[in-house]
């Protein structure tokens, strides 16, 4: 199609067929008949070659367009056109998704332009549940209630179970998981982590609120803040009725959250992100959680949330595929940003081998209780992550159901091993001499 | 499916690919705040060129071809649900799907922040089998309504 500016001012176009000469450098189109749409020579016109395929019911796809802009020859009835500007856009080449997110900066313009314009200030919005889903990132909790679910029912085996301290652990936990990620997205912009990163994914890129003007920086950092508040409250309460020690991890847990991505420790920055989100959701979570009801610590639950912690850091690692050039960027030194895909791959396969190789072991050996042997059947989950690392780590949005399973691994692991003791309890309870395959 | 043409401040011609929505009078479009430079470009020079000119894209019986220029305003007053309830009927009407993204709101909550351009049209071409080796039909649409 041939855009051009016509006699009265108003921009005017007309479809004609076209070939290519690649040699020459030009776009030979077909002439129009009619004087009234004739394409001016010696003018700057736009041509357009655009496709889109409609699915009915569906939106959408095959989404590809070149846009030309510069002057017209007329030669042998046809017109040829050299370009001296060129824009274009090919889904196949990138997503829908990156497409959208690099027009971030023109839509946070546009907002400024209109609020200028109406003398009030215009924002995005979304409904306050949505706004607080996002924001917080709600649907990582699985990463908390894991571990304090293990937790308690490593306690429950042996030391019996209290349902009201088993919520209060799992709402302050809970407050300390959203807290650490409503800051994450502070520092992260702050950083400029965000902003550069134009390949976010459901999984990965952080909440972005902040970048899209949903929030404000002080508004995020508040709800951090009360977040921080509420889950500690709820930790010195827990201590002060079943013992100060449990502070040990409850600071812990605090500190790797908040300097995760705060200053000055970063952390993450330091190449350090992954070991302290395996330990504070693994270790931390699920020793503080059996503490609460136990009053003691013990080598079982810490054994028990080692496989736990491989995973939920397995999460993160997975997730900084996409992430990595951003993060590079920004400073942080993940894991994916310092090692060749090569080995992210098979540091991938080192790490879900580990895992399983601990639940078998642990397992067999009594060290955590035998049923929980069970969680081994979580493993073909672990395939198709590895095979979408070999095959799209190049492709963020490819990934994504890669990152969608990897999850499932560790939900579905972590749920199995709570199974797994959830069996002996009821073995206990039942028989008044288990066998020991269930204890 | 259409093609949007509108003239940038240098006075270049900038096309856009652009689903048209019509009650009878106007041509409606919208456009997300992620895609707003048209939007300024209409701001700052209101005449526009909508072109019905891909096969493919317009799944009709009888493809025509067509130009149409107009007069385009934009509103802006209220971008996160002003087009919703201002054209969302007559999108939903032609594309049923639009409910269903609209539901993934809170995944891509910048799109869904939109401006609706509204088109008056003044001129209209119309190639009848679609082939622009051949004349268009001209039809003077202001002086139509008058």
């Amino acid at each position: 199609m041939i855009a051009f500016v016509d006699a009265d001012g108003y921009p005017l176009s007309v479809a004609t067929d076209f070939r290519t000469e690649p040699e020459r450098g030009v776009v030979v189109l077909d002439g129009v008949a009619g004087d009234e749409v004739q394409p001016p020579e010696g003018e700057l016109v736009n041509v357009v070659f655009s496709h889109i395929r409609p699915q009915p019911g569906v939106g959408y796809d095959q989404r590809r367009y070149v846009s030309l802009w510069g002057e017209l020859l007329r030669s042998n009835g046809h017109l040829e056109l050299s370009a001296e500007r060129v824009q274009q856009w090919d889904e196949e080449e990138m997503s829908f998704f990156e497409f959208s997110e690099r027009g971030v900066p023109q839509a946070r313009r546009y907002f400024e332009q209109v609020s200028a314009e109406t003398g009030r200030e215009v924002r995005p919005r979304l409904s306050f549940g949505w706004l607080f889903l996002r924001a917080t990132r709600l649907p990582f909790l699985t990463a908390t209630i894991v571990p304090v679910l293990l937790g308690i029912a490593v306690a429950a085996l042996g030391n019996g179970f209290s349902s009201w301290l088993a919520v209060l652990t799992l709402v302050g936990a809970a407050c300390v998981h959203l807290a650490l990620n409503t800051a994450n997205d502070v520092f992260d912009t702050l950083s400029g982590a965000d902003e550069a990163n134009v390949n976010p994914t459901q999984f990965s890129g952080g909440s972005r609120v902040i970048l899209y003007g949903l929030l404000r920086l002080r508004s995020m950092a508040l709800l951090s803040g009360g977040l921080y508040a509420v889950g500690i409250g709820i930790g010195i309460g827990l201590a002060a009725t079943r013992g100060w020690s449990l502070l040990w991890v409850g600071i812990a847990g605090a500190l790797i959250s908040l300097f995760y991505t705060a200053p000055p420790l970063r952390l993450v920055h330091r190449g350090l992100g992954e070991i302290s989100v395996g330990i504070g959701f693994g270790p931390i979570m699920a020793l503080g959680a059996y503490f609460v009801q136990a009053r003691e610590y013990a080598l079982e639950p810490l054994l028990a949330s080692l496989p736990v912690g491989i995973l939920i850091a397995l999460i993160l690692y997975v997730n900084e595929v996409p992430d990595r050039r951003a993060d590079a960027v920004a400073g942080k030194r993940t894991l994916p940003v310092r090692l060749s895909k090569k080995s992210v791959v098979r540091g991938y396969e080192l790490a879900v081998a580990v895992t399983f190789t601990l639940i078998a072991g642990f397992a067999i050996s009594g060290l955590i209780a035998r049923p929980a042997i069970i969680a081994l059947a979580a493993l073909p989950l672990a395939f198709p992550v590895r095979r979408a690392l070999r095959n799209s780590y190049e492709s963020p949005y490819a990934l994504m159901p890669a990152m969608a399973r990897n999850i499932q691994l560790h939900l579905v692991t972590g749920l199995l091993l709570v199974a797994g003791y959830g069996i002996g309890i009821v073995a206990d309870a039942a028989l008044d001499d288990p066998p020991f395959f269930l204890s | 499916m259409s093609e949007l043409t509108v003239i940038d401040p240098l006075g270049r011609p900038v096309t856009h690919p652009l689903i048209p929505l019509y009650d009878g009078e106007l041509i409606y479009l919208t456009s997300s705040v992620l895609f707003s430079r048209k939007l300024e470009h209409i701001k700052a020079n209101p005449k526009v060129a909508l072109s019905i000119s891909d096969p493919l894209a317009v799944q009709v019986d009888h493809f025509r071809r067509a130009t149409i220029q107009g007069d385009a305003c934009v509103d802006d007053s209220d971008l996160h649900s002003g087009w919703e309830e201002r054209v969302l009927p007559l999108w939903r009407k032609k594309e049923p799907v639009i409910d269903t993204l609209l539901g993934k709101r809170v995944a891509l909550p910048l799109f869904f922040e939109r401006a609706i351009i509204e088109v008056r049209p003044r001129r209209a071409f119309l190639w009848e089998d679609g082939r622009t080796d051949r004349p268009p039909q001209v039809f003077e649409l202001l002086e139509a309504v008058r």
